[in-house]
């Protein structure tokens, strides 16, 4: 009896033993959480980035990990990050730990749907932390004043990406995975789209819809389904692609990348991607905060202002590929560039773009997007 | 004496005696004895079982480089140390303990239902769907939490009555309803339910900012608590103080027994499966009225799936779910910290709740065992022999 349970009913010796024992365990306890207090010496700036999915996912999350890592470099910046944090309460109290626990007074909350209502909640219960989101919903006056939010025009990547596939594709079949038919991936197919067809009228894009950003089984299904429909470049728009560029690796076809630089995966058929440059965002948006100057409540830029850039051309395209790409890719460097441009119709033969009319990048027409342009195969819903 | 029928845990009901004899007195004493030692069984078992587990998580850290006691200080203060972090604790805890529910109560009828997710996100998605309609805040919340519990509900009775009435398996088919509740709420949310407004995130009409549940009053936590700490107790009562409760206890113990004694075993199913529906539907109800503010895909959060382990741990008992939801709780809100500060990947927390589940689970094998083990009537004899 007393040796299985000796503190509560054992001699006065054996429950000093445990008093001591227990004692001497909260005391080196506390002694380490005394120095470890005294390491954590005040840090000049705490930035917390908050990710929806793994840091690691060759996708979008990491693609703004890069950008965190661009800013741990720069002195008197302190980083904190958490992954996998879903669109729930739990962001909520996820960011309320990085500012009363970190101390951080910036938060890169990267996931689109951390905006509304989450990021909204705490901006309004933390006044003097500043709050900035990726994806583009501030809207001046609406929202709080320590709110900005950031996007960049990938698309551009994209229509370069279009040219690169449609010129490489031997089939001129260009295969495209999305996850949802809301109008920022719309605009990715079809900005894609146009440029492969403004190399190769012929070439058409067949869209599968996955129906979510990270469905891992059906992108697989879907990169099976369009390779056996002959099909041989893919491209995609999910939050991670590494299963569809393995898989087209594998299969033997071509791939061009999306969010980050997935060329490690396919050695032979990866032809180039449209990436994130976030490290340039996140370092100037520092760079004003620091300084105390006022930042952009509204920030947004393409291939031009450095926000995206392409993944070096890889192995398989051609000299004149690559002649053809760079050409297009410096029109969009001198601003000479515009991708809807009148007249553009759509895969059911109605006028979307009228004839003479130019849409350019900050159109909001554009950021209402609800159709497929001419060559794409596949349906809005 | 009846000592040694009290159902579970429950404390030793004292016979009420005119005169005891001293041999009654010294069986008294020794059954007091017995439900003490009871109640330290159903402390210390757990206890230990979370004790080892984080000795065994410490050696693991200890393998990846960190010092395992400053990564429980770090826990420590991300789950329960601070108010903000006790708080943070509490608000993960709230619809884990309505989650829960839905496994737990026909966990009672031998019952292995894992529907909790598919009824929160149907309960969430109905509630949106229901604000629109009423007009006034306490109409729009009274209907969201209403027809939030109500859909929740019929969605897992109807697994219940598959089971009662066709003898399908329930737990399969509850797991897939969950596929099948994402799906409608992905194709409702998209389609005819969409706000034309909702462009890069599908989601219903927006009720309204004056129609959202505010916090629980002196605490940053919203309403939602107040609806888990109730259901719990509530079912509680339900399940160990009423007649219906014992009743749908005895299905669970011997359904044959059940039949024979002529109880409506089929009903018994589907009201229980009904109830536990209710507290699921109801958690979807209030992620809605107190976070989101319309119905999206954030609803798939996993709480049903966490829910079930909530049950399981708990044993079933609806009181227990609560310790344990906070337990759940603490690990998520100090997993961030672990993160953060120690650079940890995500994964870290599922390898901590991975050992806790396991430890716990194990720990099972021990209840009433060797000091424990000790029955009322042995040491009532043990008694009797030293007062001879």
């Amino acid at each position: 009896m007393r040796k299985l349970g000796p503190f509560i009913v054992g001699s006065l010796a054996s429950r000093l033993r445990w008093i001591t024992i227990i004692a001497v365990i909260l005391g080196v306890w506390s002694e380490g959480a005394r120095t470890n207090v005294a390491q954590g010496a005040p840090p000049p700036l705490t930035i917390g980035f908050v990710y929806v999915g793994p840091k690691t996912d060759y996708g979008y999350n990491q693609a703004h990990a890069q950008g965190a890592a661009a800013l741990a470099k720069l002195p008197g910046v302190k980083i904190r990050e958490e992954e996998m944090v879903p669109e729930t309460m739990a962001v909520q109290k996820t960011m309320e730990s990085m500012i009363n626990l970190d101390g951080a007074t910036l938060l890169f909350p990267t996931s689109f749907g951390y905006f509304d209502p989450h990021i909204l909640k705490e901006a309004g219960k933390f006044k003097n932390v500043t709050f900035l989101h990726c994806g583009g919903l501030y809207t001046e006056g609406k929202h709080p004043t320590n709110v900005g939010s950031y996007f960049g025009y990938i698309d551009e990547g994209q229509y370069v990406s279009g040219i690169v596939a449609a010129l490489t594709s031997k089939t001129s079949k260009l295969g495209f995975i999305a996850a949802k038919p809301i109008p920022q991936v719309l605009r990715n197919i079809n900005s894609f789209t146009l440029g492969a067809r403004s190399v190769n009228p012929k070439a058409t894009t067949t869209v599968i819809f996955t129906g979510d950003w990270a469905m891992p089984v059906k992108e697989a299904e879907a990169a099976n389904s369009l390779i056996d429909q002959g099909i041989d470049v893919l491209t995609m728009h999910v939050d991670s692609p590494k299963v569809i560029v393995e898989l087209a690796e594998r299969r033997g076809v071509f791939v061009t990348g999306y969010h980050a630089n997935q060329s490690t995966l396919a050695p032979k058929g990866y032809l180039t991607g449209a990436e994130w440059n976030w490290g340039k965002v996140y370092t100037d948006y520092v760079t004003w905060v620091q300084a105390g100057k006022s930042y952009p409540r509204l920030l947004r830029g393409g291939l031009k202002e450095g926000f995206v850039t392409m993944s070096p051309y890889g192995k398989a395209v051609s000299a004149a590929t690559k002649k053809k790409a760079d050409a297009a890719k410096a029109k969009f460097m001198d601003g000479s560039m515009v991708i809807y441009k009148g007249p553009i119709k759509d895969n059911t033969g109605k006028v979307v773009v009228a004839a003479g009319t130019e849409q350019k990048q900050t159109d909001v027409a554009l950021e209402k997007m609800d159709y497929l342009v001419e060559g794409v195969v596949g349906k809005t819903r | 004496m009846g000592v040694g029928v009290s159902v579970g845990a429950s404390p030793v009901a004292q016979p009420a005696a005119a005169a005891p004899t001293p041999a009654q007195l010294a069986e008294r004493a020794a059954a007091r004895r017995a439900a003490v030692r009871r109640t330290i069984e159903s402390v210390a078992v757990p206890g230990g079982a979370i004790v080892a587990a984080l000795v065994l998580f410490g050696v693991f850290m200890a393998v990846t480089g960190r010092n395992p006691l400053a990564v429980y200080q770090e826990m420590f203060r991300g789950s329960f140390g601070t108010w903000f972090s006790f708080q943070n604790t509490l608000q993960r805890a709230a619809p884990l303990m309505l989650t829960a529910l839905a496994t737990a109560l026909p966990l009672r009828l031998g019952l292995v239902m894992l529907g909790g997710e598919g009824a929160m996100v149907l309960g969430g998605l109905a509630a949106a769907a229901v604000a629109t309609h009423f007009h006034t805040p306490v109409s729009v919340k009274l209907a969201m939490l209403l027809v939030g519990g109500l859909v929740g509900g019929c969605w897992l009775a109807g697994a219940g009555a598959l089971r009662a009435y066709r003898g399908v398996n329930e737990t399969i088919s509850t797991l897939l309803l969950n596929y099948i509740a994402i799906a409608l709420l992905n194709h409702l949310v998209e389609g005819p339910l969409r706000d034309p407004a909702s462009l890069n995130k599908p989601s219903t009409l927006p009720i309204g900012d004056d129609n959202m549940l505010g916090s629980f009053p002196g605490l940053d936590v919203h309403w939602g608590l107040a609806w888990g700490l109730g259901a719990c107790v509530v079912f509680w009562v339900l399940m160990q103080r009423t007649t219906f409760g014992f009743a749908a206890r005895m299905v669970g113990g011997n359904i044959r027994a059940a039949l024979l004694n002529g109880l409506p075993v089929r009903k018994l199913i589907v009201i229980v499966t009904f109830l536990g529906g209710l507290a699921a539907g109801l958690a979807g109800a209030l992620e809605v009225a107190a976070i989101h503010g319309t119905a999206n895909a954030s609803l798939v959060t996993g709480y049903g799936y966490t829910g079930v382990l909530v049950a399981f741990i708990a044993r079933a008992n609806p009181l227990a779910a609560l310790p344990v939801a906070i337990l759940l709780g603490g690990i998520g809100a100090s997993g961030g910290l672990l993160q953060r500060v120690f650079d940890l990947p995500d994964a870290t927390v599922n390898v901590l709740q991975g050992m806790l589940f396991l430890s716990i689970l194990l720990s099972e094998t021990f209840y009433g065992r060797r000091w424990f083990a000790t029955n009322v009537a042995n040491v009532a004899n043990v008694d009797r022999k030293a007062a001879a």
